[in-house]
């Protein structure tokens, strides 16, 4: 009989028995999404060359998954866009004109050995993107630190080398840098666009917020470690930025400038890696801000963005042990 | 005042209650045949008063309380019992049941009416109350009368009457405040009575206009009763946060009772229930199910009696539609899924609600978790679900502990928001079913 038929079919589970229509590849997708506007600046300041790099490393990522993923017979992931994400932001934080087998042993060591290695999606400690960076910047010290300026030919053959404005800054302070760029607000204007020297993706401030604010509207990340990131960025560089002086610090060239908008928005944000407690985001974010400026105030490299991120995710599990979210009726309510 | 009507967090599920918030209460042509289960309240099972072969009329007792925590059960027809014995019951366990087979002729015993039902001493209209085997039939179902009779040393200074019907699809409750407004107003009148609490409130949540309308309609002139629309949210409709929607007051954690804080809540369907009880001495035998779902092909408000099985109503309803794949007794997100459309309507049973294809997201598969904290922001209770989730996975139970594993009461919100799609109510009852709380 049909009814019969039907009962057998009766699915039984537990509760609850709706969910919404987020999942893990609808996120991540959308954070794909969200990095575009500053992708296609890069390839319009950086040229074809930039666009090479981040293909590189986007489906060496994926094709490490996929390989490591059959390699050990795990069922592939590789739609859910996270290995996707990963190749994208590792090549959006290379210089532009990379040998080609740069981007693609980034991609090894971030999606092989931090990520999968560590158990996949949801276990690694550190961000692979970023860990897959930092193993390009302390092997190949040099290639990693060579910038070139802005130009939408082929990079290599016309593009002059250059320092990033960070460098510049640090080596030789604001007035070389005012002597590059023009007035302030001139400097501004290409900080803010993204016409400068830097990782191809890092420069674009303006299409990185934009991309930060879907996300934020999206509810895909809190506003928790943008602001308190930025913002301790902001007032340590407003404290201790100047020469001199104390309070004399132009804040808005260090949020501009380096890795720090990629970094707010889209890399201390990563799930896996940050505290999932939203107070604990905060001390998270004000860590990254600090660490980073003191990297660049008073460490050997002029950004610091990279090494406050990955520093920061050593302690994630460890705030988020400490902080708790606040227990319905945890002090006793009314006294009688 | 700038009260929040609300509480912390919670999630916004797609409601879904169009299918039958319009649809008046219909009755259901008598059943040929019910089943009654012996429990259908938390506590102590009742004890069979009759036996096979036995011709029982409507309103009869059939069995009786065991002890204070317990609650009778009545005949819900006239008839014959034709069977006493296991039988599949809502919440997926055999639960000892009388069967009748029914004599069509629904014929009940004489009831004793009380029409000066508000001049009856609160101990009277307790033990009506506790005779009448009303239950909490909001979905717990613990017995009312227990949760009428505070101990001396917790004072209460209010009752709610849980109006929020937060669960998605659900409509049952809103369609009796609906069409019987007054009704509730004097079941609250008499709680009121009986807990001798001078102060009483009618939570409801927003988006249910009419539903307000009537309720303050009806308590008009009733300076001690305040009807409280309350913010849209799941769970909204849950002890602990309506309390603290309506009062401001927070249930202490670790086993808190409402009674902690002073409060006394009922369910609308109860007032109901407790005024019907007191007042035509009617034994409770009947309640609204909301049998929905795109699973069915006529969702409707229907007046069931207690015992009717799953498949009479939902033959009532038009039959199933051909996606239907889940049958769950309760709402979407606490409710139970069924293994059979044979199981019956007991007092705790608010709703069936069967899911079609195009509605329902398999449970299959999930992941690893992100620690995207969408949990945490959702969680009512402001636990850690993540937290919990991954200690029980990985069978540390007794660590789950340090994460106040038992002020969770699964409510769903976290697996509601879950990208990974992880059952993270199943990993809570998991622990919960391995370690002792304390
Ligand atoms: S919502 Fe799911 S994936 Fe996100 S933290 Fe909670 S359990 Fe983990
Ligand atoms: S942990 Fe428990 S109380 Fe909190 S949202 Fe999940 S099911 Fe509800």
């Amino acid at each position: 009989m049909a009814k019969e038929t039907k009962e057998k079919q009766l699915v039984v589970s537990v509760s609850p028995h709706v969910r919404d229509e987020e999942s893990i590849a609808k996120i991540m997708w959308s954070v794909n999404f969200a990095l575009f506007p500053a992708l296609i600046a890069s390839f319009y300041y950086f040229g074809p060359r930039a666009m090479i790099v981040t293909l590189l490393s986007i489906v060496s990522s994926i094709g490490f998954e996929y390989a490591y993923q059959k390699f050990v017979g795990k069922k592939t992931t590789i739609n859910d866009g996270s290995a996707f994400l990963t190749g994208l932001l590792i090549g959006m934080n290379l210089p532009p004109q990379l040998p080609f087998y740069i981007p693609v042993m980034g991609s090894f060591v971030a999606v092989v050995l931090v990520k999968q290695l560590f158990g996949g999606l949801g276990y690694n400690i550190f961000n692979p993107a970023l860990v897959g960076r930092a193993f390009l910047l302390v092997t190949w010290p040099k290639l990693m630190t060579t910038w070139k300026e802005p130009s939408a030919a082929f990079v290599g053959l016309d593009a002059k080398t250059t320092a990033t404005p960070l460098g510049i800054l640090k080596e030789e302070g604001i007035s070389k840098l005012l002597e590059e760029f023009g007035t302030k607000n001139d400097l501004y204007i290409s900080l803010l666009t993204g016409h400068r020297a830097g990782s191809l993706g890092e420069t674009s401030a303006i299409f990185l917020i934009i991309g930060g604010l879907y996300l934020l509207y999206k509810r895909y990340i809190t506003w928790h470690i943008p602001v308190s990131f930025v913002g301790s960025v902001a007032v340590i560089a407003w404290i201790f930025g100047g020469k001199g002086a104390l309070f004399t610090g132009d804040p808005l060239i260090h949020l501009m400038s380096g890795g720090l908008m990629l970094g707010a928005f889209f890399m201390a944000t990563d799930y896996v890696t940050c505290p999932s407690i939203r107070k604990g985001q905060i001390i998270f974010g004000i860590g990254c801000g600090a660490l980073t400026m003191l990297i660049r105030l008073k460490g050997g490299f002029p950004e610091g963005v990279m090494f406050a991120i990955l520093l920061m995710n050593c302690f994630a599990p460890l705030i988020d042990r400490g902080v708790k979210p606040k227990l319905f009726g945890e002090v006793k309510a009314v006294k009688k | 005042m700038a009260k929040a009507d609300t509480f912390k967090r919670g999630v916004h599920p797609p409601e879904s209650k169009g299918l039958t918030s319009g649809n008046s209460i219909k009755k259901v042509k008598l059943p040929k045949k019910v089943v009654i289960p012996l429990s259908q309240h938390i506590g102590a099972p009742a004890k069979a008063e009759v036996a096979i072969g036995d011709v029982v009329k409507k309103y009869q007792l059939i069995g009786s309380a065991t002890g204070f925590v317990s609650a009778p059960v009545h005949a819900s027809v006239s008839g014959r019992v034709v069977a006493i014995g296991d039988f599949l019951h809502p919440s997926g366990r055999m639960v000892s049941s009388v069967i009748i087979e029914s004599d069509e002729k629904d014929e009940g015993l004489a009831l004793n009416e009380n029409p000066d039902f508000m001049g009856l001493t609160p101990d009277s209209i307790k033990s009506l109350i506790s005779n009448a085997g009303i239950v909490g039939l909001g979905g717990a179902a613990f017995p009312t009368n227990v949760k009428l009779s505070p101990p001396k040393e917790k004072p209460v200074d209010v009752v709610i009457i849980n109006g929020a019907e937060c669960e998605p699809y659900l409509t049952a409750d809103h369609r009796l405040m609906v069409e019987q407004p007054n009704d509730i107003v004097n079941g609250l009148k008499l709680i009121m009575k009986a807990v001798g609490v001078s102060k009483g409130y009618i939570g409801v949540e927003k988006n249910k206009p009419d539903a307000i309308e009537k309720m303050k309609k009806a308590s008009e002139g009733e300076a001690d009763i305040e009807v409280r629309p309350l913010t849209v949210k799941y769970p909204q409709g849950a002890e602990k946060m309506l309390i603290k929607a309506v009062t401001g007051r927070e249930v202490p954690s670790k086993g808190g009772l409402p009674m902690d804080v002073g409060a006394v809540v009922h369910n609308v369907g109860t007032a109901l229930a407790i005024y019907e009880a007191v007042r035509y001495g009617k034994p409770l035998i009947e309640r609204v199910v909301t049998v929905t779902g795109k699973g069915v092909r006529e969702p409707e408000n229907l007046m069931a009696r207690i015992g009717t099985l799953v498949s009479d109503l939902v033959e009532e309803c038009g039959g199933l539609s051909d996606g239907a794949v889940k049958v769950i007794s309760g709402g979407p997100m606490m409710g139970f899924a069924q293994w059979s459309l044979d199981v019956p309507v007991v007092k705790g049973t608010s709703g069936i609600l069967i899911l079609s294809e195009d509605e329902f997201t398999s449970n299959d598969e999930y992941f690893a978790c992100i620690r995207c904290g969408r949990c945490i922001d959702a969680c009512p209770m402001g636990l850690n679900p993540s937290m919990l989730s991954i200690l029980s996975e990985k069978g540390f139970f007794e660590e789950t502990k340090e994460y106040n594993l038992f002020d969770c009461f699964e409510c769903g919100s976290c697996a509601f928001v879950c990208p990974s799609k992880r059952p993270i109510v199943q990993f809570v009852r998991l622990a919960k079913s391995q370690t002792k709380p304390g």
